[in-house]
């Protein structure tokens, strides 16, 4: 993964400098709470119900094993020992004390981690696919790229006070696995006659007006992507709306104007930076590339007895490998994914016990790095076959063995009205509810590939719109209510899933998704996931099941006449 | 009163700005002499009537003020003020930044409005040589730890128009 040098590491420093001076500023009351508010959400740090919530940056997801056990000591020495993985590539914690940040930052820069940009309203997070690099179905590393405009994005001085947020996220596989559809700005890797570039999305984005992005640019050769971008911010930064932060993201200018219109309006403006001094050059990319270079994989057999053996002998290791590893672009080796999704815990959350274990595992088995993923878990990305029964014993005693990735119980599920002051409703414990009525194993792997997003409000964080099955926390004079929606999806075929019908208490939920499943049970055809079924057979027989014996839902009256 | 920091000290501003009050209109409102900075309403009203006699003049810009409209006549202009009405309105951010790259305007040109400590070095890297501190903030602190909290910088920017990538020794 990409090094420090000299330059990256005193940036670093210097921000803990700047914002210990902020932190300063605002206790001597020199500064406002209006004035500080940017300040510290630029280094992630919120202040929310029950204490400030602090987003540390884990950029494109990929980390070593040093940065592991360092977020585990500080999550031990100045939170309660664990942390949670958001699905944009950084570790929250819940309850640090807002003086101990600067001392945190401190902590971190050691290990070259911050929060820098982790939220507010600037250029957020570079993300990209966690199987970045192994991935058999990969056609560009995105990771140099992601590197390169990583520090473009920092402390970029015109687009620090930006209408609204502002999420890149890059992908270069076949499969696209960093919802690029949408971000504000996607980007895919393609190779066009032998030039590399990039097909540029824009205009992407969930919360609460979800849209997907759409093509503004069919290819880029990949030289030009700091300017492009360049260009796509000032147009955004000059012209998004600031009169109404529901309506400032980029995504509503881009809906205003019509793609082709800010399309003109950015090509306009690129014309002016194009092959300017900002054009990448072959040498730094070269030289950002080094860094992500092949490990030294060993030359070994795509098969190994021994671990078929263990396989064929043993269903609970077959049942990990088979949802928990992801093939790999070199022969005997897998990617493995630890899944952070236990029944009865919330989904993305880890302890500091469970870190070091993460933490030594990447050193025995898979070169001293890990990643993470948008759907919340940890990645050791470089494990050799012989070696998938160790790191499967020594996760499951930690408790990072859970053989559900993909399915049901593997949620994508936002922190939600126990921890954010945003949320209309309790997100976990509907998750929670739902892996105890889907406990039994043998009943998950029967229902297969199926995912189940979470949101507590429409903001979004867990992706709500984008699951198999989405769910949207709502507020109803004051009570809690859950919204139900089916068929988004996530990939280059991502779309958004459609509301159901009215919502339901939380009560309710584990009830109905348990005959959503039923209704798929019932009427799959081999071979068929939950997807397949529900395009085949639209969504109405579903509804019917779920509103069945309820006084009002149209299918209902549907159903009756 | 703001105050002006110009090349690492306060100063005393030289310059008033034009306040079009209530019941006028640019056309309407009187036009002090003296060194007065102009909002651009009133400039493109009244041009005629501001250029003959005066040897200083200077321009307000709004955030919605585009720059492209008053690009031929930057000539005329000793000063440019920008006006950020709150600070985390970041529109004036790239108003800088066209007026000196791609404008080529070389004069003064000020940060106006709510002008604080934490925002110097970004809009002295776009191209600030001026900064109107809000009134109340401590001058000081700001000149001497606000313009150059980082060390280097990775992106091209008026300051500096070569990104770190093509300064690179090794």
């Amino acid at each position: 993964m990409y090094k420090y040098d000299a330059i990256d590491r005193q940036l670093i420093l210097d921000r803990v400098e700047q914002f210990r001076d902020q932190v300063r500023r605002w206790q001597a009351g020199e500064l406002t709470d209006d004035e500080f508010r940017p300040l510290r959400l630029q280094n992630g740090l919120y202040i929310q119900r029950h204490a400030p919530m602090f987003r540390i940056a884990v950029p494109y997801g990929m980390m070593n094993s040093a940065q592991l056990r360092k977020l585990a000591h500080v999550a031990r020495q100045y939170d309660r020992g664990y942390g949670h993985f958001t699905t944009r590539h950084n570790l929250q914690l819940n309850w640090p004390k807002l003086t101990d940040v600067p001392d945190i930052l401190a902590e971190l820069a050691e290990v070259d981690l911050h929060a820098i940009q982790t939220s507010g309203n600037c250029l957020r997070n570079i993300t990209t696919d966690q199987f970045a690099g192994v991935a058999a179905d990969e056609v560009i590393d995105p990771r140099p790229l992601a590197e390169i405009l990583r520090q473009w994005t920092t402390f970029h001085p015109e687009f620090a006070f930006l209408p609204r947020k502002f999420k890149i996220a890059i992908s270069g596989s076949q499969e696209d696995r960093a919802v690029t559809w949408f971000h504000d700005i996607g980007l895919h890797l393609k190779v066009v006659d032998g030039v590399t570039g990039f097909t540029v999305i824009v205009g992407g984005g969930l919360g609460r007006t979800p849209i997907r992005g759409q093509v503004v640019r069919d290819f880029l050769p990949w030289q030009h992507i700091l300017t492009y971008c360049e260009a796509i911010l000032r147009v955004y930064n000059r012209f998004g709306r600031r009169d109404n932060a529901y309506k400032a993201r980029i995504k509503i200018l881009v809906q205003a104007l019509g793609v082709e219109e800010f399309g003109q309006l950015v090509e306009a403006e690129w014309a002016h930076a194009k092959d300017g001094p900002a054009t990448i050059t072959q040498a730094e990319y070269d030289r950002v590339a080094a860094h992500f270079g092949a490990p030294a994989y060993a030359t070994i057999a795509a098969v190994n007895t021994a671990f078929e053996e263990k396989k064929a002998a043993e269903k609970a290791f077959a049942r990990w490998v088979d949802r928990n590893t992801h093939a790999h672009k070199v022969p005997g080796y897998a990617a493995v994914t630890l899944s952070l999704k236990p029944h009865g815990v919330a989904p993305g959350d880890i302890t500091s016990e469970q870190m070091e274990v993460v933490a030594d595992l990447a050193d025995r088995y898979s070169f001293g790095e890990l990643r993470i993923s948008h759907e919340q878990n940890v990645i050791l990305a470089d494990v050799r076959l012989a070696d998938l029964h160790a790191v499967w014993q020594q996760a499951k005693a930690a408790g990072l063995a859970t053989p559900n990735i993909g399915l049901l119980t593997s949620m994508i599920c936002c922190p939600g009205g126990d921890f954010c002051d945003l949320a209309n409703a309790k997100s976990i414990p509907i998750a929670t509810a739902i892996q105890q009525r889907f406990d039994d194993l043998d009943y998950l792997f029967d229902i297969g590939d199926i995912d189940l997003n979470i949101s507590g409000c429409m903001n979004a964080c867990g992706h709500h719109h984008v699951g198999h099955i989405g769910v949207l926390g709502v507020d109803k004079n004051n009570d809690e209510f859950y919204q139900v929606t089916l068929g988004g999806r996530q990939g280059y075929e991502a779309r958004l899933g459609k509301v159901i019908g009215p919502s339901f208490s939380a009560g309710e939920m584990p009830d109905v998704v348990e005959k959503i499943i039923q209704v798929y049970l019932e009427n799959r055809h081999p071979d068929e996931r939950f997807l397949d079924t529900l395009d085949r057979i639209g969504v109405d027989p579903f509804k019917n099941r779920v509103y069945e014996g309820r006084a009002h839902g149209k299918a209902k009256q549907k159903e009756t006449a | 009163m703001a105050q002006l920091i110009q090349q690492n000290n306060v100063t005393v501003d030289a310059w008033t700005t034009l306040e079009i009050g209530e019941g006028e209109t640019p056309d309407s409102v009187a036009l002090p002499a003296g060194k007065v900075i102009f909002p651009l309403a009133v400039w493109q009203a009244r041009k005629a009537e501001i250029i003959p006699g005066r040897e200083h003049i200077g321009l307000l810009l709004l955030p919605d003020d585009k720059v492209e409209d008053v690009a031929a006549d930057l000539a005329h202009f000793a000063v440019v003020a920008v006006h950020f009405p709150k600070f985390v309105d970041g529109r004036g951010y790239s108003t800088a930044a066209l007026l000196r790259q791609r404008y080529h305007y070389q004069r003064e040109l000020r940060a106006v409005g709510d002008v604080l400590h934490d925002q110097l070095f970004f809009m002295q890297r776009v191209g600030f040589d001026s900064y109107a501190l809000k009134d109340g903030k401590d001058a000081i602190h700001a000149i001497g730890k606000g313009f150059a909290p980082f060390s280097e910088t990775y992106q091209a920017s008026t300051d500096q128009p070569a990104p770190h990538f093509r300064r690179r020794t090794a």
